[in-house]
């Protein structure tokens, strides 16, 4: 029995190997350069590893080292803030220690093991602790308090437990059976972490985005999907929701994207402000960076990694959101390792376990009672990316069929530079029945019953516009006309949203209902005039209507909106006697 | 370090050649074969093992037998780099095509190219003016970009590459680029067309060109665009210059991947294509940009065609996927006559919000460029109404918006081959244009700027 194997065979990023005791999954390293690989693959005595960085160069006969570890990522205080490729290698020590190119072989630490927090214990000697217990705190951030636990299949009475000033792999607390806990603890990416039971969700991830919030709310704990051609929008929708997303961390991985696009991301979030608490963004945030020229084997891994640091930090009972861009480049990573695998392909050249694949990294997602007792939760938004805006494709269809909720973004929309352009008529969320509820009791008592007229008018406007493509909107009945007025300022003035305003930008939920209800306002009073007599042009022109549209983009706008929508009213009502 | 020969080739197939009982040979490296006709041909290895070794052959199997000598070079390819390569034309595979001695290398640097650690990368946000108008206005090109051409076959996309490469400039600076072009699988045709244009304008002398034609072998063009970007970088990076990288035909090179792909049998994507190609073509464009600390810069300008003038095609919808929007060439508006004529609906700058307003273009330019997309688009929309219901069915408003979509295609749009107009030029033009419409139709423009430049203002 040996650890250490030899290369048999390089094609690419696959490389097989020969010699060595492997198990699925170990993490190897391949080559004189100890590039990181893992094992997916077994045939009698090889064992096929995908390699995580660039095999050229590489040798037949060189050696390969077996960890007999899993592929896993380290948790402990120092997460927060940090920016990993997708093997949780810090893309800032990258650059210290192989300059602006990622070249290859170098390990490592995902976060400063020498940096000493202060550890402050919850639990006393003599405690009974089972796993997932919290023992103590650390104040990682500003806004966010890293809870220490025990890892999970650990467990017992302490001993004996420290207070003060360690660095992460100290240990803190010793248990009766001699056991010791550090605060960094490692965890299988490809493993969920346990939790307790799975709740149904019935709180809303208020995201700040008109369209989203109230036509189709995703709960803390579901999952979404956007799916979109280029140029529609994703990646701005997703950039929005990892900003103003009510959620008290948030993970961001960019899948297999645009580098200038990350720099960007890279760039802004540090100097934002994170409308929930007014402290830096960052301070909530983990990203991954695996851009579309990075390792494809990494890029495949990076959706895992992502999502156990979302897991660890829902073990403490934070509500977690976790933006996925795009989970196309995962699924095409997984392709093109399975190809070199000669697998039998599914469809479009997908491997066959594409959708439970899909399915099982949904399912990571959700409400849950921890090992604690407490209550946490894992939102997943993934972003599709259709070939050709396509989503009968396998990605799509695979996503469809596990999330709850589907944002579709439009080319259409984008290209009438209507933004968010997620489509109102076929996007759908399946959580309202849920979330109904927690909007009545922290909202409205009528909230759900606005949102159906709205939706209403939209699928109202949709029909009559067939008849107006054929015949022109004159010659519709002048009640159809000011349905479609409505819809217009329903589109315009509520679900068009400036994402680059500084105001617009986040729309607070009362405020949204506070709009809706303005523009139905609108519609009543119309109608009461118009039925009195007053013209169409007349009513629609009236100038508090259009000064109501524009407050939304000035401070103060909730407190103002009311008197505003009652001006309209009156200038309304006068457009009756004007006639 | 040259190895011994072998000559145990067993299989030949399409541009592979397959040969056992090896030393132990690298994933990548570079390979010589000694015909038997004494040609010799180059390849790289694509596959390697203690039984196997596939070779790709650049110059294609033709004459290869069993008796062909196959030597390792025992290292990956790499191609000699220094400025001596500015003013040089090379071919495909990156030996000297004008006759000139060859290049006297700095250093040799690995083709494939390391990823630029995103960290590391520097926000493109200098403004490029190319002078064309439908460009500068409304899909505005940065410093650091990769902005390709989406275009068709018979549509004058060299042309329009050729006045990019000629006009482009910083704004109120002469600091010129350089240009490295890269032709994979074009006719001796286009590029004659090519080099005489940069021989014209004396843009030859800053120029480096690699040059795979359509007689040269397919398989050679997969190195072309790494050997051309890889100069791009070591005279960005190494050499503070600001990059200007224009190749075309990507259409060409993504054909020559589906050739090697099908004659590896490996499983096809979508159109015969390989399952890779997306990461294969991410592995070209990202190859753009501007990293910290260093004063050169990428930007790219690739080329490709659509076959069948289809968007959704794997070749342009990967690579829009990849790239920082996309100019897009119309055949519609090529018809007409005119030129250029870029569909400014479907193009789109992502770059663009980073680099305009009063610090670097004017005040104006984004809200003048969304008002002239608005209105255009609504005129083109009209256009089909029109055609159903007769001009006279439309309203004031929406006979201001048909008209101006003509005068847009016609005053804005158009202009002459080498009419280098600067930004402030263009949104002039924009604000005369837009005066034919009553300004209370011009929603998406506010008084401060209307009061400031609207010619009725300006008188």
């Amino acid at each position: 029995m040996s650890n250490e194997g030899v290369i048999y065979r390089i094609s690419g990023p696959v490389v097989t190997a020969t010699g060595m005791n492997a198990a699925m999954y170990d993490v190897v390293r391949v080559g004189h350069e100890g590039l990181m690989g893992e094992v997916i693959e077994l045939h009698g005595d090889k064992a096929v590893i995908q390699v995580y960085e660039d095999t050229s160069g590489i040798r037949p006969g060189e050696p390969v080292l077996n960890t007999e570890e899993t592929l896993s990522v380290a948790l402990g205080p120092g997460l927060l803030t940090q920016i990993y490729d997708g093997i949780q290698r810090p893309l800032a020590t990258l650059e210290e220690v192989m300059g602006v190119f990622i070249t290859r072989g170098v390990d490592a630490d995902a976060f400063d093991m020498e940096k000493v927090w202060t550890f402050e214990p919850t639990a006393a000697k003599g405690d009974e602790v089972v796993s997932g217990q919290v023992i103590g705190h650390v104040q990682e951030t500003e806004t966010i308090v890293h809870k220490i636990m025990v890892p999970p299949g650990k467990g017992g009475v302490v001993k004996s437990i420290e207070s003060g000033d360690f660095n992460v792999t100290q240990t803190v607390c010793v248990l009766e059976d001699g056991t010791e806990l550090q605060m960094m603890q490692k965890w299988p990416v490809r493993t969920p972490r346990p939790f307790t039971q799975k709740y149904a969700p019935d709180t809303p991830l208020v995201t700040g985005m008109r369209i989203l919030d109230f036509l189709f709310p995703l709960a803390k704990g579901g999952a979404a999907g956007i799916p979109g051609p280029f140029g529609s929008g994703k990646t701005v929708t997703q950039q929005s929701l990892a900003k103003y997303s009510d959620a008290q961390l948030v993970v961001y991985i960019g899948c297999g994207e645009r580098g200038n696009e990350m720099t960007e991301v890279l760039d802004e979030f540090p100097h934002l402000i994170d409308p929930n608490t007014g402290k830096p963004l960052m301070n909530r945030t983990v990203m991954i960076a695996n851009t579309s020229n990075m390792p494809v084997a990494a890029r495949e891994a990076s959706v895992y990694t992502g999502i156990t640091i979302a897991e660890y930090f829902r073990d403490m009972g934070y509500d977690v959101a976790l933006m996925a861009d795009s989970t196309s480049r995962w699924a095409e990573a997984m392709r093109e390792i399975s190809s070199r695998l000669e697998e039998m392909p599914g469809e479009e050249g997908y491997p066959a376990y594409l959708s439970s694949r899909i399915a099982e990294f949904y399912e990571r997602a959700g409400r849950v009672e921890t090992l604690n007792g407490d209550d946490g939760s894992v939102t997943v938004i993934g972003a599709v990316s259709p070939p050709g805006g396509d989503i009968s494709e396998p990605v799509s269809q695979g996503t469809l069929r596990i999330v709850k909720v589907f944002w579709g973004l439009d080319a259409g929309l984008a290209r009438q530079r209507h933004f968010p352009a997620i489509n109102w008529l076929n996007s759908y969320s399946l959580y309202p029945q849920s979330l109904d509820q927690w909007f009545r009791d922290n909202i409205a008592q009528d909230f759900p019953e606005i949102r159906t007229q709205i939706s209403g008018l939209l699928q109202v406007e949709a029909e009559l516009q067939e008849i107006v493509q054929l015949v022109g909107s004159d010659a519709l009945p002048v009640d159809q006309q000011l349905t479609l007025e409505v819809a217009r300022m329903i589109r315009e003035f509520f679900l068009q949203q400036n994402g680059f305003d500084p105001v617009d930008a986040y729309c607070d939920i009362k405020l949204q209902y506070e709009m809706a209800k303005a523009i139905l306002s609108f519609q009543d009073a119309a109608k009461a005039a118009m039925a009195d007599g007053a013209l169409l042009n007349d009513v629609v022109n009236v100038p508090a209507r259009s000064n109501l549209m524009r407050g939304r983009f000035e401070q103060g706008y909730i407190d103002r909106i009311a008197a505003m929508v009652k001006e309209m009213n009156e200038q309304i009502a006068n457009a009756v006697e004007a006639n | 370090m040259t190895g011994k020969e072998y000559r145990t080739i067993t299989d030949v197939k399409g541009p592979l050649v397959f040969l056992n009982k090896t030393e132990p040979v690298a994933f990548g490296e570079i390979v010589t074969l000694r015909l038997s006709n004494g040609e010799i041909k180059n390849g790289q290895v694509l596959d390697t093992s203690d039984d196997l070794v596939i070779v790709q052959v650049f110059e294609g199997t033709a004459k290869i037998d069993r008796e062909a000598g196959v030597t390792f070079m025992g290292d990956v390819f790499k191609l000699p780099v220094s400025t001596d390569l500015v003013g040089r034309i090379l071919d495909g595979a990156g030996r000297p095509r004008d006759g000139g001695p060859e290049i006297v290398a700095d250093e040799k640097a690995d083709i494939i190219g390391a990823a630029i650690n995103p960290y590391s990368r520097q926000s493109p946000h200098d403004f490029i003016q190319t002078g064309i108008s439908a460009i500068d206005c409304c899909t505005t090109l940065v410093r650091g970009q990769k902005l390709p051409i989406f275009s068709a076959s018979g549509l004058p996309h060299n042309d329009i590459a050729l006045q990019i490469a000629r006009q482009a400039k910083l704004k109120d600076s002469d600091e010129e680029f350089i240009v490295v072009f890269c032709a994979m699988g074009i006719t001796a045709e286009e590029y004659n067309f090519f080099r005489s244009d940069l021989e014209r304008t004396g843009a030859l002398e800053n120029a480096v060109l690699f040059v795979n034609l359509a007689d040269d072998p397919a398989v050679e063009r997969i190195i072309t665009p790494r050997l051309a970007l890889t100069a791009a970088e070591y005279l960005a990076f190494e050499k503070d210059y600001h990059v200007l990288v224009i190749y075309t035909d990507m259409t060409n090179y993504c054909d020559a991947l589906r050739q090697i792909g099908a004659a590896r049998e490996e499983v096809p994507g979508r159109r015969g294509y390989p399952g890779y190609m997306y990461t294969d073509l991410a592995m070209l464009y990202e190859r753009a940009g501007i990293v910290k600390g260093k004063k050169g810069s990428i930007t790219q300008f690739p080329i490709l065609t659509m076959p069948g003038d289809d968007i959704t095609h794997p070749i342009p919808d990967l690579s829009g996927y990849i790239t920082e929007g996309q100019i897009v060439i119309s055949r519609e508006l090529h018809q007409q006559g005119i030129y250029p004529p870029i569909n400014v609906l479907p193009s789109l700058s992502r770059l663009m919000g980073s680099c305009i307003g009063e610090k670097t273009t004017r005040d104006d330019h984004k809200k003048v460029s969304d008002q002239m997309y608005a209105a255009y688009a609504q005129g083109r929309e009209l256009r089909g109404l029109v055609a159903i219901v007769g001009e006279d069915a439309l309203n004031e408003r929406d006979k201001q918006l048909l008209d101006f979509s003509g005068v847009f295609e016609d005053k804005f749009l158009r202009q002459s081959r080498d009419e280098d107009r600067t930004i402030e030029e263009t949104l002039n033009l924009c604000w005369e244009l837009m005066a034919s419409i009553d300004t209370k139709y011009l929603v998406r423009l506010d008084e401060e700027l209307i009061s400031k430049y609207h010619p009725e203002n300006r008188k």
